[in-house]
C-alpha cells in the first residue's frame, strides 16, 4: 500500500481535487436553481407551482446516471442529428456540472420549499401589514429564519452531492473514482487502491461535516 | 378622544368573505369615524377577526367595499401597500420577527420603506419603547421576552410607522392574566391620544371603558351596535343577550 501510495499519491490527490472542483461547480448551480424552484413552489401563483413540481419530480424520478448519460451523449446527439448544429458537445466538467446542478438543485428546492412553510404564516403577515411587499417580508423576516431550520439538511445534501460525483466516472469526468479504476488496472492491488479512496472521501466528508456543524452553531449563537 | 364624524376613516359597505364554501361575512356595512375606538364583541366563528383582517385586506375581500383614509383597497389599482403604512396591526400571537431583536423589530419597516434614515427610526423606536415601558429591552430577541413584553413591543413596532388606524386582533388572549393589564393600558393611553382604533377582544371590562362603539358580531352579520352601555348594559337582541351572559 506505501508503495502505491507513493507512485500514485499525488495522482490520486489531483483527481480528488477535480472531485471538488466538479461537486463546487455542481453545488453553485444547485443553490441557484434550488433557491428559484423552492420560491416558485411556495409563492402564490398556480402556475409556478406547477412548474416546480414538473422539475422536482422528473429530476427526482430519474436515477442520476441516466441524466448524465442523457446530458452528456443524448442532447449533443440531439443538436448535432435532429437540430442540426455541428460540433456541438459538452465537456465532462460542462455536463458534470449540469447533472449535478439539476439533480442536487431539484432536492435543494424542496429543502428550501419545506424551510420557508416552517417558518409561521404570522411572520410574513406582520411584515405585510406594516406595509412591506411580499419579497421584502420574504428576504428579510422569512428567509433569514427559513435558513436557520435549513441548514442541517443542506449540510447534508451538499455530502451528498460531493458523494454523487462518482456516479459521473461513467462520462469519463477524471474525478476520483475514475481514476482509482485507472490505477487499479495497473497495479491490479484493488484492495489497497479502494481502502485509499474510501479514507480519502472519508477524511474530506468529516472535515466538511466538523465545518458545517460549526457554522451551525454559528449561526444559532444568541437565540435560543 | 370624542370622535369626528365629519371624517369616515373606514367605510364598509355590503362586505362578504368566503373561505371556500364557507361564508364567513355575510353582509357587513359599518362606518368608523376619525378617533372612535370601535371594539367588536362576539363568539368565535362569528367573523370578528375575519373582519378586521379585511380592512387592511390580509384577506382577499370576496364582494363589497372597503375604503380606508379615501382608498378602496377592494380596487386592484390601489397600492395596498402603501395604504396599509398607515393601518397598524396587533396579532393575538403577536408576530414579532424572531430573526431580528426588539430594535431591528421597530426600525426595519420604517428604514425598508424610507420612513426614515437609520438614525432617525433608532430615536423614534426608543421614543416608542420608553412609551411602553422597555427601553430596556432594546437589544432582547422576541424568545427572550414574556408574552405582555411581546405585545407591547408588537404595539410600538406598529406605531413606528406612524400609522393613522390601529387594529387589534384579540391582544390580550394568547397573554397569561398578570400580564393582560400592561397591555389593555398601553391601548388605552393610545385611545386616549385621539388613535382611531379596531378593537377585537374578549375584554367587556375594556369595552365598557374605553370603546366609543360597541359591535357585537354573531353568524357573519352585525346584530347590534351602540354606545358601550347601550350594547353591554342594556343589550337588545336576544343573541347578545345571550352571548354577554356567557362572558359576564
Amino acid at each position: 500500500m506505501v508503495q502505491i501510495i507513493n507512485d500514485y499519491g499525488s495522482l490520486l490527490l489531483r483527481a480528488m481535487g477535480q472531485t471538488l472542483l466538479l461537486a463546487l461547480c455542481g453545488l453553485f448551480f444547485a443553490c441557484i436553481l434550488g433557491l428559484v424552484f423552492g420560491l416558485l413552489s411556495v409563492v402564490k401563483n398556480r402556475a409556478c407551482n406547477i412548474i416546480s413540481t414538473i422539475f422536482v419530480d422528473i429530476i427526482r424520478g430519474v436515477p442520476m446516471i441516466v441524466l448524465a448519460f442523457y446530458v452528456f451523449f443524448g442532447i449533443p446527439y440531439l443538436l448535432n442529428t435532429i437540430i442540426g448544429i455541428r460540433g456541438a458537445t459538452l465537456t465532462a466538467l460542462q455536463a458534470g456540472t449540469i447533472c449535478l446542478a439539476l439533480n442536487c438543485g431539484a432536492y435543494m428546492a424542496e429543502i428550501i420549499r419545506a424551510g420557508i412553510q416552517s417558518v409561521d404564516k404570522g411572520q410574513m403577515e406582520a411584515a405585510r401589514s406594516l406595509g412591506l411587499p411580499y419579497w421584502k417580508g420574504m428576504r428579510k423576516v422569512v428567509l433569514p429564519q427559513a435558513i436557520r431550520t435549513m441548514i442541517p439538511s443542506i449540510i447534508n445534501q451538499f455530502i451528498i452531492t460531493l458523494k454523487d460525483t462518482s456516479i459521473l466516472s461513467v462520462i469519463g469526468f477524471p474525478e476520483l473514482v475514475n481514476s482509482a479504476r485507472n490505477v487499479v488496472s495497473i497495479t491490479f492491488n484493488a484492495f489497497a487502491v479502494w481502502s485509499i479512496v474510501a479514507v480519502m472521501y472519508l477524511i474530506v466528508i468529516t472535515i466538511l461535516s466538523r465545518m458545517a456543524k460549526l457554522l451551525e452553531r454559528r449561526l444559532n449563537r444568541g437565540r435560543e | 378622544m370624542a370622535a369626528n364624524k365629519d371624517n369616515v376613516k373606514i367605510h364598509v359597505s355590503h362586505l362578504k368573505k368566503n373561505f371556500g364554501k364557507l361564508e364567513v361575512l355575510k353582509d357587513v356595512s359599518l362606518d368608523i369615524y376619525e378617533g372612535e375606538v370601535v371594539v367588536i364583541l362576539g363568539p368565535s366563528g362569528s367573523g370578528k377577526s375575519t373582519f378586521l383582517r379585511c380592512l387592511n385586506r390580509l384577506e382577499e375581500i370576496t364582494d363589497g367595499t372597503v375604503v380606508v383614509d379615501g382608498y378602496d383597497i377592494t380596487d386592484k389599482h390601489t397600492d395596498i401597500n402603501k395604504v396599509r403604512e398607515n393601518i397598524g396591526m396587533v396579532f393575538q400571537l403577536f408576530n414579532l420577527f424572531n430573526n431580528l431583536d426588539v430594535m431591528g423589530n421597530m426600525m426595519l419597516a420604517p428604514t425598508e420603506l424610507k420612513k426614515a434614515s437609520k438614525e432617525q427610526a433608532r430615536e423614534n423606536a426608543m421614543r416608542l419603547l420608553r412609551r411602553v415601558g422597555l427601553a430596556d429591552k432594546a437589544e432582547a430577541y422576541p424568545a427572550q421576552l414574556s408574552g405582555g413584553q411581546k405585545q407591547r413591543v408588537a404595539i410600538a413596532r406598529a406605531l413606528a410607522m406612524n400609522p393613522d388606524i390601529m387594529l387589534f386582533d384579540e391582544p390580550t388572549s394568547a397573554l397569561d392574566p398578570e400580564m393582560v393589564g400592561e397591555v389593555l393600558q398601553v391601548m388605552q393611553s393610545l385611545a386616549r391620544e385621539g388613535m382611531t382604533m379596531v378593537v377585537v377582544t374578549h375584554e367587556i371590562g375594556f369595552a365598557r371603558e374605553v370603546a366609543s362603539r360597541v359591535i357585537f358580531m354573531e353568524g357573519g352579520y352585525i346584530i347590534e351596535e351602540g354606545t358601550p352601555d347601550e350594547v353591554i348594559n342594556h343589550p337588545k337582541e336576544q343573541r347578545t343577550i345571550d352571548f354577554l351572559s356567557k362572558v359576564l
